[in-house]
């Protein structure tokens, strides 16, 4: 045993392990490319790149990877190469061996971008083999943007042991990828790979099928016939992608102004603070989660079920304070009502601003929320798709309400025939309180909505009131299939504009566009026919 | 106008506010650059600058009295008149810059350079010339508002519809000029003016005439609506105001009456941008924010609509609280109490500072009439008279 031999064998025995491990004639071929990374030239360095990936060591990976982040440090006069971790620890290339320090003669090897795409792929196919799915789907995406012809042999040996058929696929592509641009490859395999591009159909296979430079006549074109088929599919795919956002954007318009639809179209109030009802609704949010966060981390997916009703009654309550104590007093005087609102919605904001602070407060989303899924070639966010779920319930619950239930068929009776609501025994005041705190309410369980996919601020309403009023004046007022058609409309309007014209000259011809359309239609979209409207 | 009409368009209250405006424009500049400085008479430079402010300010308020107090249109968009006037003299003004710009360009103003402007724009053109600048202040407002007016009034867009578009509008605007690409400075807007007409933005004389000149556009923006108030075209559009659909059964042409108004209003708004610019010294597209346009209404709104001295008086009182409390420590509480002020003069005072004082005075005045009419009726009063009111 080495610890019973006198302390001077011992120093002997160790340094013939070190020379023997130092000299040449003992070194394998992984040995030998090590030492081609201190030959600092850039041919052997990608020869050693080659050979090291394909060596099946285990050093290989942390040595690539090392070369790729500009840790592996060479010493050309004494031809080692050390890998200096990300933790500051040395490890001897060759051997695996920890040493103290690299020495100070030693640098880093240095890469020029041939070598650097070489260093890709050859991380790529060294990961290709990994346990873990998602690293191996993600090494196979990665040969296949490089598509270097030295991955193929790694390539095809994953393709053979895989069972994923997600990564399985994903290394179909990247072998096509390869093919296509190997010199050497018969032209049946190229066709093959064309083939398989196409079936991906993609940006990403396009941009590969355009760039491959010349091929056989044949496989031209296959290839222009790819390219052809796949374009179209992607114009396919981008309509759907834009009708997607446009949807999206619509049910966010549409939770914003669906409150409003109550106050100015059944009640012909108009309501300016109806922004911070909708902030109001967000800030309620906040104060959920901190609570949960702080007293019951557990609840933290139901933080959003728990808001939901909260925000209602919160916004819904203020709601019915300022009915009667501003609103009330201003029936008839529409203009008035709009300054008097408009006051209050400074006041509101300020007294937000003066409680949470002038700044964004965080809401987070809760797992069930965050993430998204691919549908063909669209990504589709989870919170996204919620929102528009939980929009189309809040409109089907309150159509059903103001069909169905005694207030909504007292608040149809006002609306229509005030006085003679009245005489019928309806206490017409509490059905106007009621109303507006109806209203205020929905754009507070809104404000709950919003604040998962916007910034939770004071200003937070204010971003929302010119589009909800937009919204509402172009659907018609006093009719809420009118606002539900017209915020759909303006939302996918805006999404197929904006890759033309862009996000902000979009959104001005939208406005310029509802202007006028409000000279064709003063009445909006749906318009309520009858004298009533011209009372 | 005659002076026959200049008279019988004056009553009490009208000769006053003029001779006080008349005053303040020829008092405060005079003050400020013949009495020494520090002399306690003495009009610092930097008040007077303030107070041009809030003269132009209120020469917007006129403008959209002389719609919302006597035509019953509630525009929520005069802020984008009045910033108009305020980019077409800011372009003037960026024009007389010429070499001393940071990049010394004699053509291209200094964003445009920075932006790799390789030649001016054509809607750049001209405004080297002053003339054209003023011409310009007056014509691009009032064109929109034309074009704006001719299509809604014609299509019968009314009330709050009106006043929701009018918005649209103003917000539009300032989405568009906050863009690099649009050739107005961006959201930086146009600034750092050396020269106007050859004097120095900067200097006290050139501020000081700039104030008289604003306070003789308040003289002249109130004669002329206070020549079109009085006028039968200015009754129609009081009838107009009370029962628009009246109005039109009787025969009137409702929409020709509104444009002609909105219109004038808006070349006014557009002067008192242009006045303001040169005073402020700055023109960025945050004023074409639809919240300054409703704050303009709320400065009406105070003074009392449909007064016109009202308006002009509610514009100075409000922006000069404005300036009074954000500037102390009480600025976090100043949008509490400018939302208090919307909510309170809607309910409390809907006549407005102005008009609650004339229906008082009206009302003392009847009180002091009756009172003089039973102290003579109590001279002839019998005594059976006596007894009966007595029991």
């Amino acid at each position: 045993m080495l610890v019973n031999l006198p302390a001077r064998l011992r120093t002997l025995l160790l340094s013939l392990v070190l020379i023997a491990f130092a000299l040449p004639a003992f070194a394998g071929p992984f040995e030998d490319a090590i030492a081609k990374f201190a030959n600092d030239d850039y041919s052997d360095t990608e020869e050693a790149i080659g050979v090291v990936a394909s060596s099946g060591n285990p050093l290989a990976f942390p040595i690539i990877s090392a070369l790729q982040d500009g840790r592996l440090m060479a010493d050309s006069d004494s031809k080692k190469v050390y890998v200096t971790g990300a933790d500051g620890k040395s490890i001897d290339a060759a051997t695996g061996q920890p040493v103290d320090s690299v020495p100070d003669s030693a640098s880093a090897v240095r890469l020029n971008n041939r070598l650097r795409r070489s260093v890709d792929a050859a991380i790529g196919s060294l990961t290709l083999q990994s346990p873990d799915i998602a690293t191996r789907l993600q090494a196979a995406q990665s040969v296949f943007k490089s598509h270097e012809e030295t991955a193929l042999e790694a390539v095809d040996g994953a393709l053979a042991k895989e069972t994923n058929k997600s990564v399985k696929a994903a290394l179909g592509d990247a072998r096509a990828a390869i093919l296509l641009f190997k010199p050497d490859a018969s032209e049946v395999e190229k066709l093959e790979a064309v083939a398989t591009l196409k079936a991906r159909g993609d940006q990403e296979a396009m941009a590969l099928l355009t760039g491959m430079g010349d091929q056989p006549a044949s496989v031209a074109k296959a290839a222009a016939s790819a390219i052809g088929s796949i374009q179209s599919s992607l114009a396919v795919w981008s309509t759907v992608q834009n009708a997607w956002y446009g949807l999206s954007l619509g049910s966010v318009l549409l939770l914003a102004a669906i409150g409003l639809a109550i106050t100015f179209g059944v009640m012909g109030v108009i309501n300016m603070a109806h922004g911070e009802m909708v902030m109001i609704g967000a800030y309620t949010t906040f104060v959920v989660q901190e609570v949960i966060r702080t007293r019951y981390p557990g609840l933290f997916d139901y933080s959003l079920l728990i808001a939901v009703p909260l925000a209602f009654l919160v916004a819904g309550a203020i709601g019915v304070l300022i009915e009667r104590s501003i609103i009330r007093f201003l029936y008839g005087r529409p203009l008035e009502t709009l300054l008097a609102t408009w006051g209050l919605s400074l006041v509101l904001q300020q007294a937000v601003r003066t409680m949470f602070g002038p700044t964004n407060r965080e809401v987070g989303n809760p797992s069930w929320m965050s993430g998204a899924f691919e549908l063909g070639q669209i990504t589709i966010t989870y919170n996204r798709l919620w929102i528009l779920v939980f929009t189309l319930a809040v409109f089907a619950v309150l159509l059903a309400m103001l069909r169905y239930t005694a207030l909504g068929l007292e608040m149809r009776a006002v609306t229509q025939n005030r006085r003679m609501a009245a005489s019928m025994g309806i206490a017409t005041s509490r059905v106007d309180a009621l109303t507006f705190g109806l209203g205020s309410g929905i754009a507070g369980i809104a404000g709950v909505a919003l604040s998962q996919i916007d910034n939770v601020s004071p200003n937070l309403g204010q971003s929302y009131i010119i589009d909800s009023f937009m919204v509402v004046v172009f659907g018609g007022v006093g009719n809420l299939w009118g606002t539900l058609v017209g915020a759909f409309t303006l939302g996918i309007a805006n999404k197929f504009l904006e890759p033309v014209a862009g996000a902000v000259l979009g959104k001005i011809a939208i406005l310029v566009l509802i202007i006028l359309f409000i000279q064709k239609r003063p009445r909006g979209l749906f318009a309520l026919k009858g004298r009533a409207v011209e009372a | 106008m005659t002076p026959h009409m200049l008279t019988r368009s004056l009553d009490r209250g009208a000769t006053i506010f003029l001779a006080i405006v008349a005053a303040c424009g020829i008092l405060i500049p005079l003050s400020n650059l013949l009495l020494p400085a520090g002399s306690f008479l003495q009009v610092p430079t930097y008040l007077v600058a303030l107070w041009g402010k809030y003269v132009c300010y209120a020469i917007l308020a006129l403008a959209i009295d002389l719609i919302w107090g006597y035509c019953g249109i509630l525009s929520l968009g005069h802020g984008a008149f009045f910033a108009l006037g305020g980019y077409a003299m800011g372009m003037y003004l960026m024009r007389q810059i010429g070499t001393r710009g940071v990049y010394g360009n004699p053509i291209l103003p200094d964003f445009m350079v920075f932006l790799n402007y390789s030649k001016l724009p054509w809607y750049w053109y001209g405004f080297d010339m002053f003339w054209f600048a003023a011409l310009m202040v007056l014509v691009v407002p009032g064109l929109l508002a034309f074009c704006f007016g001719w299509l809604a009034f014609r299509s019968r867009v009314t009330g709050v519809y009106l006043s929701i578009i009018t918005q649209a509008m103003t917000y539009a605007l300032l989405l568009a000029f906050f863009r690099n690409d649009f050739g107005f400075g961006g959201n930086n807007g146009l600034t750092d003016f050396k020269d106007i007409l050859g004097f120095n933005v900067q200097a006290e004389g050139t501020r000081a005439a700039l104030f008289a000149l604003s306070c003789l556009a308040l003289i002249l923006a109130f004669l002329i609506c206070r020549s079109v108030v009085s006028s039968k075209l200015g009754k129609v559009l009081i009838a107009i105001r009370d029962a628009e659909s009246r109005s039109r059964f009787l025969g009137y042409r409702v929409e020709s009456y509104k444009l002609f108004v909105f219109t004038l209003s808006a070349c006014m708004a557009g002067v008192a941008g242009a006045l303001y610019v040169p005073q402020v010294g700055i023109i960025n597209p945050s004023e074409f924010a639809p919240g300054n346009s409703i704050e303009a209404v709320i400065w009406v709104a105070v003074g009392g609509r449909g007064t016109l001295i009202g308006a002009a008086l509610g514009a100075v009182v409000v922006n000069y609280a404005k300036t009074f409390f954000t500037s102390g420590m009480l600025a976090p509480y100043w949008l509490f109490m400018l939302g208090a002020l919307f909510i309170l003069v809607t309910l409390l005072l809907p006549k407005g500072i102005v008009g609650t004082f004339n229906s008082w005075w009206d009302q003392s005045k009847e009180n002091r009439a009756a009172t003089a009419a039973s102290a003579a009726a109590e001279d002839g009063v019998t005594e059976p008279d006596m007894a009966e009111s007595a029991q």
